[in-house]
């Protein structure tokens, strides 16, 4: 347990990537105002990204432009963790953009950001039976 | 204030008030026939919506606590922060950053190993935002009717702020010639299509905040950015197609890597990077028109 | 190198480009384009699985100069192009049967963005079938998502907006556990191609290194394409989502979408992290729970549905149980009836989804149970249809939905303790789905009454055409499975290779 916790303090950077990223779980399924649950994705997808980006780091290595050859005295961090990184900062971004117009749109239609309130909106207006 | 004074030497004077401008208006009602007519009495739906939130909070709260134990001790299980022995650095890596050079004529590893070794995965990646903004027009765009403009008023009028309107033209080219270079640099430095692109785009969303959007919306034409886009995504695939084919079939790459370090280098690189800009530009900019006036 | 090998590539990268073309050509051509792109790409993927299954062999494909762990790769063996036939059928009867309804649901200056979006989906599903990277396979989740999106916020009106941002929001969720997932996983192997990682990851299990990161890796990926394809207890978006929709939409979403998500599962169960590893872990168990729970529980929720497009979406949502639980017998018979459980719903559930609203065009739109009494009379090509689908859904034998129920049963004899489950839980679900799918198909049959204010529809006969091409494949599948089941087999013999 203790080794554990030693093995959790190096590293902490992870630990902070999960912390974020919990923060930003927790908003998305707590907060009940839409645009606060886009807010949250975005802080959980960082967590995602610095934790993604932790998995490259070689202790004291370079970012990876090759003006030089590698060799013993010039490392390298990993280049992998940086490329998946940018791919997932354009999903993260789309994906942001496509939430803020859902967002748009439902307080143009329905003047509330409550997503409990718009639900019951819904289950209750299928009683109507129109389709 | 006289009519003739240029807003400048009205400010200058002190008469020209700008704090009223800063206030952004209501949001216009929706038309009639879209706005919702709740069926049940409000004070109903609260309550109810209050009870079953009790039990969901409950839910997810075991659920967060859980996930966030389960996460953390997944972290003191990984390989150690900065272990140059992880299972990471394997050999996959290790050719990315010692033939990375010598194979894509990249200098930039990051941009190698996107746009030649995992050129799928980033054909995929770009088309994310491609998407992105199709769902976003579908969303934005109203129904049938001829949408109509939002009268200016509803928004801040920053031309008329001497400051912003003189700053403005200063700094919108200097940040176009800072996207275009970290656009065609892509292969010798950080950077590349998609950061110069969202460098570009902006340059473009302050022309659209300052002067106004009907003015954009003269300037830049829908069909333009229509047409951009979609030249810039036909010209990656087919490019990245014909690459593909040649690759899975045995042929030789018919484009040299080039000498590395030069600007004219790194094969396909560059022209990849320069087209996904362009496509970033155009989305993040229509992204920006379409929450703007609900049109390019 | 065979011509016949390029087909994944090209009919994804086609795919893309028709996507393309939608978005910028005249907007009247976007139907075209895509009715063509969909006959293309199931012509490919018919000469693929042609070629796969003379070869008797799966091949890989190597994406640009560079070869497996460096660069990208495609797999194709007799699951993937098979998974693509089905899809690209599936999509494009789907279009057409659904295609007045897009015309009248669908502004006409969102027309193209429709068509743009079906094209974008199809190029998605073929590349989650065919890829053998774990992350290309996230990227082209994403894009599946927002074009599914896309498919279900194109319609105008209110309720479908909440819909789709329920649908975003779980999406959302189930697309960040997987990405965490394949970051663990990257983590401690280090590899993202399939076959390198299962390689990786039984050389940790065996070292019994990081074995605590992986398993949670593991649960990780599976839990977040469960939501994201609507397993029980994650379906609350499912129902609306697949309701609220256009026909066509309904159709494709429910028909193909969820499927993908499936068999990119099994896919990355069996390619990617080893069936042993999967199993050592105990995932499949919980699994098979979960598919049992969503059987008993959607089909319960169907009961209780008061308009006939949600009733039908809920049975979607424990068909889907179906298919985990196939999944979580975790023996490859399992996994055989849980692929023939994917084909026997993709060409069952459109027919329905089609049909429905046909009878409810007959009935003014309206959707409620009273309205459709003695709709079968007011458009018969549609009754029949729908009773068929009905049928096919409860179980009757000769139709399709009575073979993969056939195989899941005696399957569970050869199970341990998950013998009894399994059998109460086929047994429990068929009468809930005789008690809603037979109640319904009794009622649109009714006598009508003598005031109805509903005319009966002069019936268009090509616009059943697409509903009587699944109800033919329904019969031949339900007399004459030996084959396909056959062919199932073995696909997921050379899925593991």
């Amino acid at each position: 347990m203790a080794a554990m916790f030693d093995h959790l303090l190096h590293n902490y950077e992870e630990a902070a990537a999960i912390a974020l990223l919990s923060i930003g779980f927790c908003m998305l399924l707590f907060d009940r105002n839409l645009l606060k649950k886009v807010i949250g994705l975005d802080i959980m997808n960082s967590g995602v990204f610095l934790l993604l980006a932790d998995r490259g780091y070689i202790a004291g290595g370079k970012a990876p432009i090759m003006a030089e050859a590698a060799s013993e005295a010039v490392r390298y961090v990993n280049p992998i963790p940086a490329g998946l990184v940018l791919v997932g900062i354009v999903v993260s971004v789309s994906m942001s953009a496509l939430m803020l117009a859902l967002t748009v749109r439902v307080y143009q239609t329905y003047r509330t950001l409550d997503v409990d309130h718009l639900y019951m909106l819904m289950s209750h207006r299928r009683k109507g039976g129109r389709a | 204030m006289a009519k003739s004074d240029s807003p400048f030497r009205c400010w200058l004077r002190g008469e020209l008030d700008l704090s009223a401008q800063l206030q952004t208006a209501e949001m216009p009602a929706p038309p009639e026939g879209e706005r919702y007519e709740p069926r049940h009495h409000p004070a109903l739906i609260r309550m109810i919506a209050r009870q079953s939130h009790r039990l969901y909070v409950a839910l997810v709260a075991v659920l967060c606590a859980v996930l966030f134990t389960v996460l953390l001790l997944t972290a003191a299980n990984l390989p150690a922060y900065g272990d140059g022995e992880a299972p990471t650095n394997n050999e996959v890596s290790e050719r990315y950053v010692n033939q990375g050079v010598e194979e894509t004529g990249a200098l930039n590893a990051v941009a190698g190993m996107m746009l030649d070794y995992r050129a799928f995965n980033t054909l995929g990646e770009s088309f994310v935002p491609f998407a992105a903004l199709c769902a976003v027009t579908v969303l934005m765009t109203r129904g049938r009717r001829k949408h109509p403009l939002p009268p200016e008023a509803d928004y801040a009028d920053y031309y008329a702020d001497p400051i912003v309107h003189t700053m403005c033209k200063v700094i919108i080219p200097v940040i176009l010639v800072f996207g275009t270079y970290v656009l065609v640099n892509g292969h010798l430095s950080p950077g590349g299509g998609f950061s110069g692109g969202a460098i570009l785009s902006s340059a473009l969303i302050i022309y659209a905040m300052v002067w106004g959007d009907q003015r954009a919306h003269g300037a830049i034409r829908e069909k333009t950015v229509r047409r951009t886009m979609a030249l810039a995504m036909g010209f990656y695939v087919v490019s990245k197609t014909c690459s593909f084919y040649m690759g899975a079939n045995g042929m030789p790459n018919p484009i040299s890597a080039g000498v590395p370090g030069r600007i004219f280098s790194a094969g396909l690189i560059l022209p990849l990077n320069v087209a996904v800009g362009l496509a970033v530009c155009c989305t993040m900019y229509s992204f920006y028109m379409f929450f703007r006036r609900g049109a390019l | 190198m065979s011509v016949v090998q390029n087909f994944p590539m090209f009919s994804i990268v086609l795919g893309l480009l028709c996507a393309i073309a939608c978005f910028a050509a005249p907007r009247a051509w976007g139907r075209r384009i895509t009715l063509a792109l969909l006959l293309l790409s199931g012509v490919m993927q018919g000469c693929v699985l042609w070629y796969c299954y003379v070869n008797q062999a799966s091949y890989r494909y190597q994406l640009g100069h560079y070869p497996a762990p460096w660069g990208s790769e495609l797999t194709a063996g007799l699951l993937e192009p098979g998974m693509g036939l089905l899809f690209s059928v599936v999509m494009l009867l789907s279009v057409i049967g659904g295609g007045r309804h897009v015309g009248h649901d669908v502004a006409d200056g969102k027309q193209h963005l429709y068509w743009v979006a079906v094209d974008l989906t199809l190029a998605a599903l073929l590349a989650m079938c065919y890829t053998d990277d774990i992350f290309t396979a996230y990227v082209f989740i994403e894009i599946c998502t927002i074009a599914a999106c896309a498919l279900l916020a194109v319609r105008e009106g209110g309720r479908n907006l909440i819909a789709s941002v329920r649908y975003m929001v779980f999406a959302l969720i189930g697309s960040s556990l997987f990405l965490i997932g394949v970051v663990f996983t990257y983590a401690v192997t280090g590899q993202l191609l399939f076959p390198q990682l299962r390689q990786a990851v039984a050389a940790l299990w065996e070292a019994g290194t990081y074995r605590f990161a992986m398993t949670v890796a593991i649960a990780l990926m599976t839990a977040g394409l469960a939501v994201k394809s609507g397993c029980f207890p994650f379906h609350g978006w499912l129902p609306d989502a697949h309701s609220q929709a256009t026909t066509a939409s309904s159709c494709i979403l429910s028909g193909v979408i969820v499927k993908g998500y499936a068999v990119l599962l099994i896919k990355i169960i069996c390619r990617g992290l080893g069936a042993q590893v999967f199993m050592a872990t105990g995932a499949q168990n919980v699994l098979l729970l979960l598919g049992l729970g969503g059987m008993v529980w959607c089909s319960i929720d169907a009961i209780f549905a008061k308009r006939l497009k949600v009733m039908i979406a809920f049975s979607s949502a424990a068909q889907i149980g179906y298919i985990f639980m196939g999944i979580g017998m975790g023996t490859a018979a399992g996994l055989t009836a849980a692929v023939l459980q994917m084909v026997s719903h993709a060409i069952t559930k459109p027919m329905l989804f089609l049909a429905g609203s046909q009878l409810s065009d007959a009935s003014h739109g309206r959707m409620d149970f009273p309205s459709l009494r003695g709709a079968g009379h007011r458009n018969v090509p549609a009754g029949i249809l729908f009773t068929v689908g009905a049928l096919s859904m409860v179980g009757v034998p000769l139709l399709a939905g009575f073979v993969p129920k056939l195989y899941f049963a005696r399957e569970a004899f050869a199970l341990g303790w998950q013998r009894w489950p399994v059998l109460l839980g086929l047994a429990a679900s068929t009468v809930l789905n005789v008690l809603y799918f037979l109640y319904t198909a009794v009622l649109i049959w009714l006598p009508q009454e003598a005031d109805c204010r509903f005319k009966p529809v002069k019936p268009h006969w090509d616009e059943y055409l697409p509903g009587f091409i699944f109800a033919g494949l329904n019969v031949a599948m339900g007399i004459h499975p030996g084959p396909l089941a056959a062919l199932i087999d073995r696909a997921v013999a050379l899925l593991g290779r």
